[in-house]
C-alpha cells in the first residue's frame, strides 16, 4: 500500500529543547494510523510540524509524494490536510451548523462582492454547502438535534464531535485527530470509534490520530508509531508493537505484576 | 406569541426572517421610515439623518471591530477621506452623488489597505496603533494640503444631484441616507450569511483555527478593514453633503471614539446592535445640549463643560457596558423580546 | 554642516528621549506584568502635570514638595484604575481590555478639560535656570535637569527590579501568572503594584516633559509617541524601551529642528512603518510562539 504522507528524518527543537530527533514514520494510504508515546513526546509538535506550524530544522514531509517545504498552513488545507485539535478549537460565537459550514470554506469560492449581494451565485453555493452538509455530514455524524445551537453551550463530547463535523466538512484526504477521545465517557468513545471507522469505510480517507487510550488504539489501528522522547522506538501494526519490549519498557508497561514488584524491591524474595 | 417553526427547506432556514409575522414587521418599519419625513418636524428630520449617517459608520466599524475582532480608532480618518473626495469632486466635476458616494467609499478602502498591509501581517493590536497614527497623519494631510483640501479653512460643497434633482434641505437628503442606510444594513448581513463573514468571526474567534482551515488571515483582514473603511467613506460622503460643509475638524478623534462607543454600546458583533448604538450615541450630545441649556440660568458656564462632559460621557459607556454589559443594547432589546414573545408565560 | 547645532539639538533630543524612555520603562511594567496594552498612559501622565500645577502653582506648595505628591497622585490614579476598571476585565479578550483602556484615555481627557479648562497652561519654574554647557555646546537648563532627575528615577527603578524581592515578583508573574500563584506570590496584589509603578514613572516623566513644553488637554497625544517606542523597543522589553525610547526622543527633536516641527510626528510614524515591516516585534520583543 503506498503512503500518503512520509516523514523523513524529522527534526525539530526550540532553543534547547528537542522535540522531534530524525523521527521517520509512514503513514499508509486509507488506513488508521496512530502516533502513541507518553506526555511530552512530541506528538503535537509533529502534528504541528504537518499542519505548517512549526517549522522542522531537518528533514522532510511528503504528501502525496510531494514535499511539503513551505507551504503556509491555508494552503495545505487546500491540498486535504485536515486536523483537530487538542484543546477544542471551535469558534464559540458561532452556531454548530456555521462552525462545520466553516470547514467548507476552502471549497468555496464566493468573494466579497458576491456575499455583498448574496442573491445570485453566492445563494446558491451556500445553499449547495448546506445540503452537502446536511446530508453527509451532519446525518453521518448524528448531530442534527444541535445544528442550530451556539457551540458555547454544547457538552465536551458533542463539541468533539462538531470538530470532527468541521474536519470532514474539508473534504480531508488525511485527517490528523489529537485525541479525538480525550476526557470523554464509555459510550461516547464506543461512538467516536465507530465514527472513525466508518469515515475510513465510506470516504476513503485517511486518518492519523494521536491517542492515550490504548484499547482504542490496539482496536481500531492498522499501522503504529510509538514516539519516546522525540524519537520513533517502534512503527508497525498494533500486534507487534504491542508485543515490543522497548515499547512495554517505555509507554505500555506489562499486566505482570511479578516483574513490577521484581523491578521495585530487586533484593526481596517474593513469596 | 411564537412558539415552534418548522422549516421545510434550506432556503427557508437561511432566510433573514424566520417567520411571516417578522415579515410583515419589517414591511411596517420599512413604511414607518418612508412616511417619517412627512410627518416629523425640521428638528426629528435632523435627527434622522444624522443617525442615518451613524448607522452606516457604526455598521462598518462593527465588521471590523465586532465580526473581526480588530480595533481601529481611524474611522473618522477615513470618514474623512470620504468627505473631502466628495467635496473635491462636488466641486470639480458634475458627478451625480452615486458615483462620488462609490468613489469616496473606495479612496477610502484604499487608504485603509494601505494601513492594513504593514500593520495586519502581524497578529496583535498593531492596527489600533497604526489607525491612531493614520489618523494624525491624515488630519495633517487635510489641514497641510492646501490646494486641495482648502486648507485649515476646509471647503464648501455644491448638494448633491442626480438626473437634475438637486438634494439641499434635510428632507431631500434624508431620501438619500436613509433608503442608503438600509441597503448597507442588508450587504452586510447578506455577508455574514456567506463564507466571508464566517471568516471574518472566524479570525475574531480563534485565528490559529481559522488558518487550519484554510482561512489566509492577512486576505481576510485586509479584506474587512477595508469593507469597514468604504463603509466609513461613504458616511463622511454623505456628511458632506448634509453640512454642505469640510474641515479638518470636522473629523477629529473623538469622532472615532464615539464610534468605537457606539459599535460596543450597541452590541459588539450584532448587526441590530449597530444600528441601536448609533441611535444611542446619537441622542447623547442632543440629549446633554438639552440638559445644557436647561442648567444655563443657574450655571451660566454650562456650555463650557458640554464638550469634556461629553468625552467623559463617551468614554464611561466604554468602560461600563464593557465591563457589565459587554453584549451591549442589543441583549437587552433580546431580552425584551424574549420576555415579550414567551408571555403569558413567565419563564 | 553645522555640527555644534547639530550636537545641541542631539543633546536636546536625547535628553527629551531619556523621558521618553522613562515613560516607556511604565507602559511596559505594566504591559509585562498584566499584559494590558496601556492607552491611557499618556493621559495619566497628564493628569500628574495638572496636579503639579494645583499644587505648585494654586496651593503655592513649594515644588519640591508638589512634585512628590503630584507623581504619587498618578500613581494613586493608575492603582484606582487598575482596581475599579481593569480587574473585572480580567479573563476577557485582549481587545476588549484595550477598548476599557481607551475608553478611560477619553474620561481622563473630559476631566482634565472640566476641571482646570482647556486653555494651554505653563508649568510654574522649579528647575534651576542657570545654562548648562556640555564642551560647547548649550543645552536647555530645563531639558538638562529634567533629563537627570528622570535618569535617577530610572536607575532606581531598574535596581529595584533587579535586586528586591518585589522586583522579583513582578518578573516572576510576568513569565507565568499561574506558577507565581502557586508560589505564594499574591498576584493580584503584583498586578496593581504594576500599574502603580508604571503609574508612577509615567506621571515623573509628565510632570518634566510639561514643565518643558507646557500642558494642555491635548497633553495625552505624546501618548503616540510612547507607543511609537514599545513597538520599536518591543512591547515587553525594558531594555528596549531605553533604547527606543531615547532613538525616537532624539529622532523628533531633530527632525523638528531641521524639518520643521509639524515633521515632527510624520518622522516618530515613518521609523514605526519601518520597523512593522522589518522587525513587527520590537528590536528586543519576544516573538510569542503560540501553542497550539
Amino acid at each position: 500500500m503506498s503512503s500518503i504522507l512520509e516523514i523523513n528524518n524529522l527534526s525539530l527543537s526550540f532553543g534547547g529543547v528537542k522535540a522531534l530527533q530524525d523521527v521517520s514514520f509512514r503513514v499508509p494510504e486509507n488506513t488508521v494510523t496512530t502516533v502513541i508515546g507518553p506526555n511530552g513526546a512530541g506528538k503535537t509538535s509533529l502534528f504541528n510540524c504537518i499542519s505548517g506550524f512549526y517549522k522542522p530544522q531537518q528533514g522532510t514531509i511528503r504528501y502525496q509524494g510531494n514535499v511539503l517545504a513551505d507551504i503556509k498552513p491555508p494552503a495545505r488545507a487546500a491540498m486535504g490536510l485536515a486536523r483537530t485539535f487538542q484543546n477544542i478549537a471551535l469558534f464559540r460565537g458561532m452556531t454548530v451548523l456555521d462552525n462545520i459550514k466553516l470547514g467548507a470554506h476552502v471549497h468555496m469560492k464566493s468573494g466579497l462582492l458576491g456575499s455583498l449581494a448574496y442573491f445570485g451565485a453566492a445563494r446558491r453555493e451556500e445553499m449547495a454547502v448546506r445540503k452537502h452538509v446536511e446530508q453527509h455530514i451532519i446525518d453521518f455524524l448524528e448531530i442534527d438535534h444541535i445544528r442550530r445551537q451556539p457551540v458555547a453551550s454544547l457538552s465536551y463530547g458533542l463539541q468533539k464531535r462538531v470538530e470532527l463535523a468541521r474536519a470532514l466538512a474539508m473534504r480531508p484526504k488525511v485527517l490528523m485527530l489529537d485525541e479525538p477521545v480525550a476526557g470523554m465517557n464509555r459510550e461516547e468513545k464506543e461512538d467516536m470509534a465507530r465514527f472513525i471507522l466508518d469515515i475510513r469505510e465510506q470516504w476513503g480517507v485517511t486518518v492519523l490520530m494521536v491517542e492515550h487510550d490504548m484499547g482504542m488504539v490496539m482496536d481500531i489501528s492498522d499501522h503504529i508509531a510509538v514516539l519516546n522522547f522525540g524519537q520513533v522506538i517502534a512503527e508497525g501494526l498494533p500486534a507487534e508493537v504491542q508485543n515490543n519490549p522497548q515499547v512495554i519498557e517505555a509507554y505500555l508497561g506489562t499486566s505482570d505484576m511479578d516483574s513490577l514488584r521484581k523491578k521495585l524491591n530487586p533484593e526481596r524474595e517474593v513469596a | 406569541m411564537r412558539i415552534g417553526d418548522a422549516k421545510q427547506s434550506y432556503e427557508a432556514d437561511e432566510a433573514i426572517w424566520s417567520s411571516s409575522t417578522q415579515k410583515i414587521w419589517f414591511a411596517f418599519f420599512l413604511l414607518a421610515l418612508a412616511a417619517f419625513p412627512f410627518m416629523a418636524d425640521a428638528y426629528l428630520l435632523y435627527m434622522g439623518c444624522l443617525v442615518g449617517i451613524a448607522v452606516i459608520s457604526t455598521t462598518g466599524l462593527n465588521i471590523l471591530t465586532g465580526f473581526t475582532g480588530l480595533i481601529s480608532l481611524g474611522q473618522a480618518g477615513f470618514m474623512g477621506v470620504g468627505g473631502y473626495t466628495v467635496a473635491w469632486l462636488s466641486m470639480n466635476t458634475a458627478l451625480p452623488f452615486p458615483v462620488t458616494l462609490v468613489l469616496a467609499g473606495l479612496l477610502a478602502a484604499a487608504v485603509g489597505i494601505l494601513v492594513g498591509l504593514p500593520s495586519l501581517r502581524v497578529k496583535g493590536l498593531y492596527l489600533a496603533i497604526a489607525t491612531l497614527a493614520a489618523s494624525v497623519f491624515l488630519h495633517f494631510i487635510f489641514a497641510e494640503w492646501e490646494s486641495v483640501t482648502g486648507g485649515m479653512g476646509g471647503m464648501s460643497l455644491e448638494p448633491a444631484h442626480l438626473f437634475g434633482l438637486t438634494f439641499q434641505t434635510d428632507f431631500q437628503m434624508y431620501f438619500i441616507i436613509v433608503p442608503l442606510a438600509v441597503l448597507m444594513v442588508f450587504a452586510a448581513k447578506n455577508v455574514f450569511r456567506t463564507r466571508t463573514g464566517r471568516a471574518f468571526i472566524a479570525i475574531r474567534d480563534r485565528d490559529i483555527s481559522a488558518e487550519i482551515l484554510g482561512i489566509n488571515l492577512l486576505r481576510y483582514k485586509l479584506m474587512s478593514f477595508a469593507l469597514s473603511s468604504f463603509y466609513a467613506g461613504v458616511a463622511g460622503g454623505l456628511f458632506a453633503y448634509f453640512y454642505r460643509v469640510v474641515t479638518p475638524e470636522s473629523f477629529p478623534l473623538s469622532m472615532s471614539i464615539f464610534y468605537l462607543a457606539a459599535v460596543i454600546v450597541g452590541g459588539m458583533g450584532n448587526l441590530l446592535g449597530g444600528i441601536l448604538g448609533a441611535a444611542f450615541m446619537t441622542l447623547i450630545p442632543e440629549l446633554l445640549g438639552m440638559l445644557t441649556t436647561a442648567l444655563t440660568p443657574y450655571y451660566p458656564n454650562a456650555p463650557v463643560f458640554m464638550s469634556p462632559m461629553l468625552g467623559i460621557i463617551f468614554g464611561a459607556l466604554i468602560v461600563g457596558f464593557l465591563i457589565y454589559e459587554p453584549h451591549g443594547l442589543a441583549e437587552i432589546w433580546h431580552r425584551i423580546r424574549r420576555f415579550f414573545s414567551l408571555w403569558p408565560f413567565k419563564n | 554642516m553645522d555640527w555644534l547645532f547639530f550636537g545641541e539639538i542631539s543633546l536636546a533630543g536625547l535628553a527629551m528621549g531619556g523621558l521618553y524612555a522613562l515613560i516607556g520603562l511604565g507602559f511596559v511594567i505594566i504591559y509585562k506584568a498584566t499584559r494590558v496594552i496601556n492607552f491611557a498612559i499618556g493621559e495619566i501622565m497628564m493628569f500628574a502635570a495638572y496636579l503639579f500645577l494645583t499644587f505648585a502653582g494654586g496651593m503655592e506648595m513649594s515644588p519640591w514638595v508638589a512634585l512628590p505628591l503630584a507623581v504619587l497622585g498618578g500613581s494613586v490614579l493608575g492603582g484606582v484604575i487598575e482596581k475599579v476598571m481593569i480587574r473585572p476585565m480580567l479573563g476577557e479578550s485582549p481587545i476588549a481590555v484595550v477598548m476599557v483602556t481607551i475608553g478611560i484615555a477619553s474620561i481622563l481627557v473630559g476631566l482634565v478639560e472640566m476641571i482646570w479648562g482647556a486653555d494651554p497652561q505653563l508649568l510654574p519654574g522649579f528647575l534651576p535656570r542657570k545654562p548648562v554647557f556640555i564642551g560647547e555646546m548649550y543645552l536647555a537648563p530645563k531639558i538638562a535637569y529634567g533629563f537627570l532627575i528622570g535618569a535617577a528615577l530610572l536607575i532606581v527603578y531598574l535596581l529595584y527590579f533587579r535586586f528586591s524581592r518585589g522586583g522579583v515578583a513582578l518578573r516572576a508573574t510576568a513569565s507565568d501568572q499561574a506558577a507565581a500563584y502557586s508560589m505564594g506570590i499574591n498576584v493580584r496584589r503584583v498586578f496593581n503594584l504594576a500599574w502603580v509603578f508604571g503609574s508612577l514613572a509615567a506621571s515623573l516623566a509628565g510632570v518634566l516633559v510639561a514643565a518643558t513644553g507646557g500642558l494642555s488637554p491635548q497633553f495625552g497625544a505624546i501618548g503616540l509617541s510612547v507607543l511609537v517606542v514599545v513597538i520599536v523597543g518591543g512591547l515587553d522589553s525594558i531594555v528596549g524601551a531605553l533604547v527606543a525610547g531615547v532613538f525616537i526622543g532624539w529622532l523628533e527633536t531633530v527632525a523638528g529642528a531641521y524639518l520643521g516641527g509639524e515633521y515632527r510626528m510624520p518622522a516618530t510614524f515613518a521609523v514605526l512603518a519601518v520597523i512593522l515591516v522589518l522587525r513587527p516585534y520590537g528590536l528586543f520583543g519576544t516573538h510569542e510562539i503560540e501553542r497550539v
